[in-house]
């Protein structure tokens, strides 16, 4: 006898395969790391968008709120925080741009995609220890 | 082999999800857009003498850093949508909580986009000097 679907979306009648395997693959291949680590350092950077959203509303609500927010953004968690968004957004930056490479159709290759993983890992520490010089080291910042 | 695609589909080249390459397509433009923008971001942010108040407001109030910033908050929020989107797709696999998180994560993003836009907004038309 033919029973309702419990759901009207056609994909969940079965249990079809919904992507990604992440178990049907060894988790050192640097394909793998350097895909996971772009969506993980995306997400960070999402969250990061609160924090610069708030400071923006901070600014535009007067000198107290002002003071406030700079109290807690100063604060040594908020350090961490920057830590974070730093490494995300330099990584994410330069691995977005492999992406973009990769769109038009360039360095497909298993050869090439392995050469410009390590390119992507070497700019992006390169670019994380200058920004993080000007961050944390050049001139006392107020936050 | 005979395609089982309709002339109709072929043409109109949509596919199973009936919206095509257009998420694929915008993810492409925000990223490409957001190169130049997040860097020339970076760039002033740290090379602000300091964060005080009166100093931001002074680099906020110019018209170019104004629009410059407006963009860069509405592209990067728009960005920051399609990407957390296709990851809560694929690893929230029950579909009523599939559908609540889309729904908030795009009410907190549209808000993330108004908030930042109007503070930008005000401070540039000198409402929180």
């Amino acid at each position: 006898m033919w029973h309702p679907p419990r759901s009207t979306h056609l994909n969940t009648l079965r249990e079809r395969p919904l992507s990604p395997h992440l178990s049907v693959y060894k988790m050192t291949r640097y394909t793998l790391a350097t895909s996971i680590f772009n969506r993980i350092t995306g997400v960070i950077l999402s969250v990061g968008l609160i924090v610069l959203i708030y400071w923006l509303m901070a600014i535009a609500s007067g000198a107290r709120s002002y003071a406030r927010a700079q109290e807690i953004l100063s604060s040594g968690l908020f350090k961490l925080v920057y830590a974070g968004l730093l490494v995300a957004f330099c990584y994410h930056l330069v691995a977005g741009i492999r992406h973009l490479v990769w769109d038009t159709g360039r360095g497909l290759e298993r050869a090439q995609a392995k050469r410009s993983a390590g390119v992507v890992v070497a700019v992006s520490i390169a670019l994380i220890l200058i920004l993080g010089y000007f961050l944390f080291f050049a001139g006392a910042r107020a936050s | 082999m005979k395609s089982l695609r309709s002339p109709l589909g072929r043409v109109v080249g949509l596919g199973a999800a009936k919206e095509g390459v257009h998420h694929w397509w915008l993810q492409r433009l925000t990223s490409i857009a957001l190169v130049p923008l997040a860097v020339w971001f970076a760039i002033s942010i740290l090379s602000l003498p300091s964060l005080d108040r009166v100093t931001v407001i002074a680099w906020m109030a110019q018209s170019w850093t104004a629009l410059l910033l407006i963009v860069f908050v509405l592209v990067a929020t728009y960005h920051s949508q399609l990407g957390v989107r296709v990851v809560v797709e694929d690893y929230v696999h029950n579909s009523g909580m599939k559908t609540l998180t889309l729904v908030i994560l795009t009410f907190a993003h549209a808000l993330l986009a108004v908030a930042g836009v109007f503070a930008i907004l005000k401070v540039a038309f000198g409402g929180a000097a």
